[in-house]
């Protein structure tokens, strides 16, 4: 019988690896790279999704009423406000409320210069928020021309947060019309808005004269407890024209992403970006192990002819291939922790380590490493114990 | 049992008109314990004859039998378990270069079934000091000289326990004092083990520690001279 301790052997894949001290760091050093190259990719991508739809997770309804000519968030349409209305009649529905949803043009009040940014309208009475503490604030809206702004909007929307903060009354124009700054919120931006702002229905109207006063963009609908929201949503569908199209929460927060997933090139872009680190980190693992398995090809082949199984060298490189890939991956996790850190900073999108993420980058390096080793074997195979005389 | 018995052994290498035949009609045998030198003049197939008694190469046509195992006609595993019972010792020392010289030994020890790796190890040391390395079993190779190389390399070979013993000129990179001590000790530890020895060589300052001395030209064995 085998012993866990007859089983021990002279580490030969540490030692083979470590032999080369800067050989090693250098390879190290490019699986990094590679897997910090997937790391920042996967981050945009997965921020630009989460990032899209955070002014989407505020509100807290259970189905929501958009126009079929809605693109996405930056690309809203309205449609009639009586469909919304009509909803009502549905005794499962407890309660609607419209919202306003449109880019306006935001003054920098420092540098004068104008921005888009997105404007949400809706009833400060009855929010629809998921937050309470958000509800709480949008009281100040019932006062016209009262906007709340997102103090984590980039700043070029000028230091409005800093000014709020300071105890400074802070005005600016949007297209023309004057507004204060009643309070600060924290949503956060987006791949297609840079900053966001809420507003009561009648201040967004005000800023936007020109549009048709009975057409909304979004319509929010909160149902009676215990109701089945698909069951409604299905009923709705079926009782409302087509020039709406009924959806539900996640559903919603689907649409949006879809866009940016699917009518863009952005999705493809990120997804195309870790691809390539990953095809960057296989050729340099493979040439690693590949020059590594050159080079000590005699070795091996003198191996094989004290009787040693080719199995068993190949077990050695396949563990060296292993090796790296858990040496690269430590200093990939630290540089992506410290990337997102920055990124966050300088664009306030949400891009952080997620264990998801975290653990697809560990697979994906240890798939590179395993496969390179694995393609790198074919070299042993040539290893003839014969040649070695 | 004979360590080694070759009847009718031919070897040929390439295809059509470029093939050319290497061993003619081959027969000897070897016995346990017998320390046998093969020499003749480069290119007369010394080191083919060599790496099909290691198991190293598939045997073309003839009877070839190592250590009581059929090898004409034996596959790639059969052939490395028969190599796991043959030990090597080649001209270059072949160690790895990543290892330490006692790590090197156990590579050999290694293959020894059912020892714990402390039972290995000390098989390890006790070879290098019966090749009297028991000062230098941490050094890399690179920090020996030749003639410890080879020490080494023999202590490796003999640690795996072998019956039978080939060595490829072992002593071409050493100086002849040294290639002397070198051979000698290789005759006192394998005639301890009762180990067979098939030693190739051109070294005529050795040939006397042989018990039998087989020459070769053109690939044929030439008749024994007394």
């Amino acid at each position: 019988m085998k012993r866990p301790w007859q089983g021990r052997r002279i580490p030969l894949s540490w030692l083979l690896l470590t032999r080369q001290p800067i050989r090693l760091l250098v390879a190290l050093a490019g699986i990094s790279f590679a897997g910090i190259l997937m790391f920042m990719q996967l981050g945009f991508r997965d921020g630009l999704f989460d990032a899209s739809v955070t002014v989407h997770r505020l509100f807290d309804a259970d189905l929501v009423l958009i126009s079929p000519r809605s693109a996405s968030s930056v690309r809203m349409a309205g449609f009639p406000r009586r469909r919304l209305v009509q909803t009502l009649a549905d005794p499962e529905v407890e309660g609607v409320t419209p919202v306003h949803w449109g880019l306006m043009l935001w003054r920098n009040p420092e540098t004068r210069r104008n921005r888009a940014i997105l404007a949400l309208g809706f009833n400060p009475d009855d929010p629809f928020f998921m937050d309470p503490g958000l509800a709480q604030k949008t009281g100040v809206l019932k006062q016209k021309g009262r906007i709340l702004f997102d103090q984590l909007s980039r700043p070029e929307f000028g230091p409005i947060a800093q000014w709020h903060r300071e105890g400074r009354t802070v005005e600016t124009e949007i297209a023309g019309n004057r507004v204060r700054v009643a309070g600060l919120v924290s949503l956060g931006t987006s791949f297609g808005a840079d900053g966001n702002l809420l507003t009561s229905t009648e201040t967004f109207l005000d800023l936007l004269p020109q549009k048709p006063p009975g057409a909304i963009e979004v319509g929010l609908i909160r149902l009676r407890a215990g109701s089945d929201p698909d069951r409604v949503l299905a009923r709705l569908k079926q009782r409302l024209p087509d020039d709406v199209i009924v959806l539900s929460k996640q559903g919603f927060i689907d649409f949006e992403q879809n866009y940016w997933r699917s009518s863009t090139s952005i999705g493809f872009i990120f997804t195309l970006g870790a691809a390539m680190g990953f095809v960057v980190g296989c050729v340099i693992v493979y040439q690693v192990l590949y020059t590594d398995v050159s080079d000590h090809l005699p070795e091996y082949a003198t191996l094989m002819a004290m009787g040693y199984r080719l199995s068993h060298l190949l077990g050695v490189v396949l563990r060296e291939g292993v090796y790296l890939a858990v040496m690269g991956y430590v200093p990939a996790y630290l540089a992506g922790q410290g990337l997102y850190w920055f990124v966050r900073d300088a664009t306030r999108l949400p891009v952080g380590m997620n264990a998801t993420r975290a653990l697809t980058v560990l697979v994906m390096i240890l798939v590179m490493c395993v496969a390179s080793s694995l393609l790198a074997m074919r070299r042993l195979v040539d290893a003839d114990p014969a040649e070695i005389f | 049992m004979a360590a080694v018995e070759l009847s009718g052994l031919s070897h040929a290498y390439g295809r059509g008109a470029m093939r050319r035949q290497v061993l003619q009609n081959i027969s000897l045998r070897i016995d346990p314990g017998e320390v046998v030198l093969l020499t003749g003049p480069s290119g007369c197939g010394k080191t083919t004859l060599l790496t099909l008694i290691g198991a190293l190469r598939s045997v073309q046509s003839g009877d070839v039998t190592v250590l009581g195992e059929r090898l004409d006609g034996a596959g790639r595993r059969r052939r490395q378990q028969v190599r796991r019972r043959i030990g090597m010792i080649f001209q270059g020392h072949n160690l790895l270069r990543c290892l330490t010289a006692e790590q090197n030994v156990q590579m050999g020890s290694d293959l020894l079934p059912g020892l714990g790796y402390r039972a290995r190890r000390d098989e390890a040391r006790r070879w290098l000091r019966a090749v009297g390395l028991e000062d230098q079993m941490a050094q890399m190779p690179h920090d020996l000289s030749g003639g410890q190389k080879q020490r080494v390399a023999i202590a490796r070979a003999l640690a795996a326990h072998p019956r039978l013993l080939l060595a490829d000129e072992p002593t071409a990179a050493l100086d002849s004092a040294t290639g002397r001590g070198v051979v000698e000790l290789l005759r006192t530890l394998a005639l301890e083990q009762s180990c067979a020895v098939l030693m190739v060589t051109h070294d005529p300052r050795i040939l006397d520690v042989a018990d039998r001395l087989l020459r070769m030209e053109d690939g044929c064995l030439l008749p024994p001279v007394q």
